[in-house]
């Protein structure tokens, strides 16, 4: 036997205990929580049934929230990707200068999204900030793009393309540099042009790589939050709220603990729904 | 570039204009950056005039103040301190696990294996409230281990996956010509299969520290003592009470980032690779 039973017994319970205590566990109380109404104290007595989810889906906010993760998950595909892509394409091939544009490119990425928050938070200052400026100079009025509430989430999402591009430009070069050049080369003798090659080389053979992107961007999408903390808190009137920040300050900042954890029941469902749509998606097409 | 093989032979483009397209980009992004470092050089007079180019008169004293007081060092150290703590638990944890799924057949383990990875797609925010309840039963609120102690929970989906595929390239005659030795399973792990696994060490290792370094949810709920704040805590709180001098703020914002600018400039290659690779073989 060798000492089976003992390496087992050893090595596998450190880990399954603090994944049973911090992630199983709460999981399953979020879900116990959610159908009481709760301030934390003592233990949760007052049962509501499914009372919690019927206010939480008349909320207002939390409908703007849902649209908002939406939007989010939108842009992230539509703008962020292609840009991602398109970058990564011009920057692949080796030449000078290919790597000094890789790193400024990943940089953002690198940044806390609190940090890289508050900097944008400067950037749309209305006293002092970039845009601010740059309207002035062309004779505008100075805007107050955070706190209005028709403008703040398009600038948040301006936000969000400027931190994450560059992580995915990384994941396409990785993927660009698996292609077998020869391929290339033969469409080229044979006289495709640019876009025939993008359309039914380039594309189909990085399809696992942009799949695996699109994954990364809409988990990533689902949980926003750290960015618009120090942007708006979810504000002006709630008009920028996620899942998450609605999580944060419906739930956590005024401890009811039974409505806030439907709120995180929600988001696991969302999450369990889109991680299964996308394994059935990636098993049918390989 | 002209040349028929390479990348880019999907975009036929000028070099001109692909360079202009870079150079544009690059702007894009390093403009507020610089603005951010240069901000806090200026005064708040300056700043409101003059936001994006050099300071008239270079104004030291807002890193000076900062670079001097307590305040800033205190929250580097706290942070490091958790970081450090996760990392180390983290490593030991999930590569003795991922060794077991690795090496050892037994009923049930691959029931285990899958049990862990659960934790993969789901963020901590979901079961944030449960959490904090739990963190204070346990008398862990206020404390760096209320922290570390979820963050490696959420943490090892990801890295024992990355240890498992790790371990199984690892030639199986290495543990072949160990046994006829006598050498056991943990004698093998200690003196074989860790120092093979320095490569895999090291990009967990960034991936964890750089998610720790950074992180906000967790420790803005279980924390409620400014003493031991987190730098990203430390710098909304500081935010808070400077809001209105944003040069100051700027500042602040550039000695924080600083750490982890530095840590990128210094191990690029291993903290793009672990990223990447993180989140590819993920």
């Amino acid at each position: 036997m060798n000492g089976k039973l003992a390496v087992v017994l050893l090595f596998l319970p450190p880990a399954l205990f603090l994944f049973t205590l911090f992630v199983v566990l709460p999981m399953g109380e979020a879900a116990w929580y959610s159908v009481y109404s709760w301030n934390g104290y003592g233990a949760p007595e007052h049962f509501v049934g499914l009372k919690n989810y019927e206010l939480l889906f008349q909320e207002r906010a939390f409908r703007t929230a849902l649209v908002n993760n939406l939007l989010i998950i939108v842009v992230s595909l539509a703008v962020q990707l292609p840009l991602a892509l398109a970058m990564a394409i011009l920057l692949a091939d080796r030449f000078r200068g290919a790597v000094t544009f890789r790193m400024i490119f990943f940089v953002p990425y690198i940044l806390a999204e609190v940090a890289a928050g508050l900097i944008w938070r400067f950037v749309y200052d209305g006293e002092y900030g970039l845009v601010a400026r740059l309207a002035t100079g062309l004779g505008f009025a100075a805007p107050h793009v955070l706190a209005d509430r028709d403008l703040a989430m398009y600038a948040i999402l301006v936000v969000i393309v400027w931190k994450y591009f560059g992580f995915h430009m990384m994941i396409y070069i990785a993927g660009l540099q698996q292609i077998d050049k020869n391929l290339y080369e033969a469409a080229h003798i044979d006289g495709a042009t640019g876009r025939q090659i993008l359309w039914r080389i380039t594309l189909p053979l990085l399809r696992p790589t942009i799949l695996l992107s699109v994954f990364f961007a809409v988990l990533g999408s689902i949980q926003f939050f750290d960015l618009i903390m120090p942007m708006t808190r979810g504000g002006p009137s709630d008009s920028t709220q996620t899942m998450v920040t609605y999580l944060y300050s419906y739930g956590v900042a005024r401890m009811r603990i039974g409505f806030g954890s439907a709120v995180g029941v929600v988001l696991f469902v969302i999450c369990v729904a889109f991680a299964f749509g996308y394994d059935r998606i990636r098993s049918r097409h390989g | 570039m002209g040349k028929p093989v390479s990348y880019d032979t999907p975009v036929i483009i000028a070099p001109v204009l692909r360079f202009a397209l870079l150079f544009m980009v690059a702007g894009l992004v390093l403009i507020p950056l610089l603005a951010t470092v240069l901000g806090g050089f200026k005064s708040l007079g300056e700043l409101r005039v003059n936001p994006f180019g050099l300071p008239a008169h270079w104004e030291w004293a807002n890193y000076w103040s900062i670079l001097s007081g307590p305040r800033y060092w205190q929250l580097l150290l706290n942070s490091l301190v958790i970081s450090v703590l996760t990392v180390i638990l983290t490593l030991a944890a999930a590569s003795m696990a991922a060794f077991v799924f690795a090496q050892v057949r037994f009923f049930g383990s691959k029931f285990l294996l899958q049990y862990l990875l659960l934790g993969l797609m789901f963020p901590a925010a979901t079961a944030i409230l449960p959490l904090f309840i739990k963190i204070r039963d346990l008398g862990l609120l206020d404390t760096y281990w209320g922290v570390v102690l979820p963050q490696v929970a959420f943490g090892l989906g990801m890295s024992i996956l990355l240890f498992r595929n790790f371990f199984r390239e690892l030639p199986a005659e290495l543990f072949d010509a160990a046994q006829v030795d006598g050498c056991g399973y943990i004698r093998f792990f200690r003196y074989v299969t860790l120092p093979l696994s320095r490569p895999i060490l090291a990009v967990v290792g960034v991936i964890v520290f750089v998610h720790s370094w950074n992180s906000y949810l967790l420790p803005l709920v279980v924390l409620n003592r400014d003493s031991i704040y987190p730098w990203p805590l430390g710098m909304m709180a500081y935010q808070g009470e400077y809001s209105t001098d944003w040069q100051l703020v700027l500042a602040f914002v550039t000695l924080t980032i600083m750490p982890a600018v530095v840590m990128f400039v210094v191990a690029q290659k291993y903290l793009v690779a672990g990223l990447t690779a993180g989140a590819i073989k993920g």
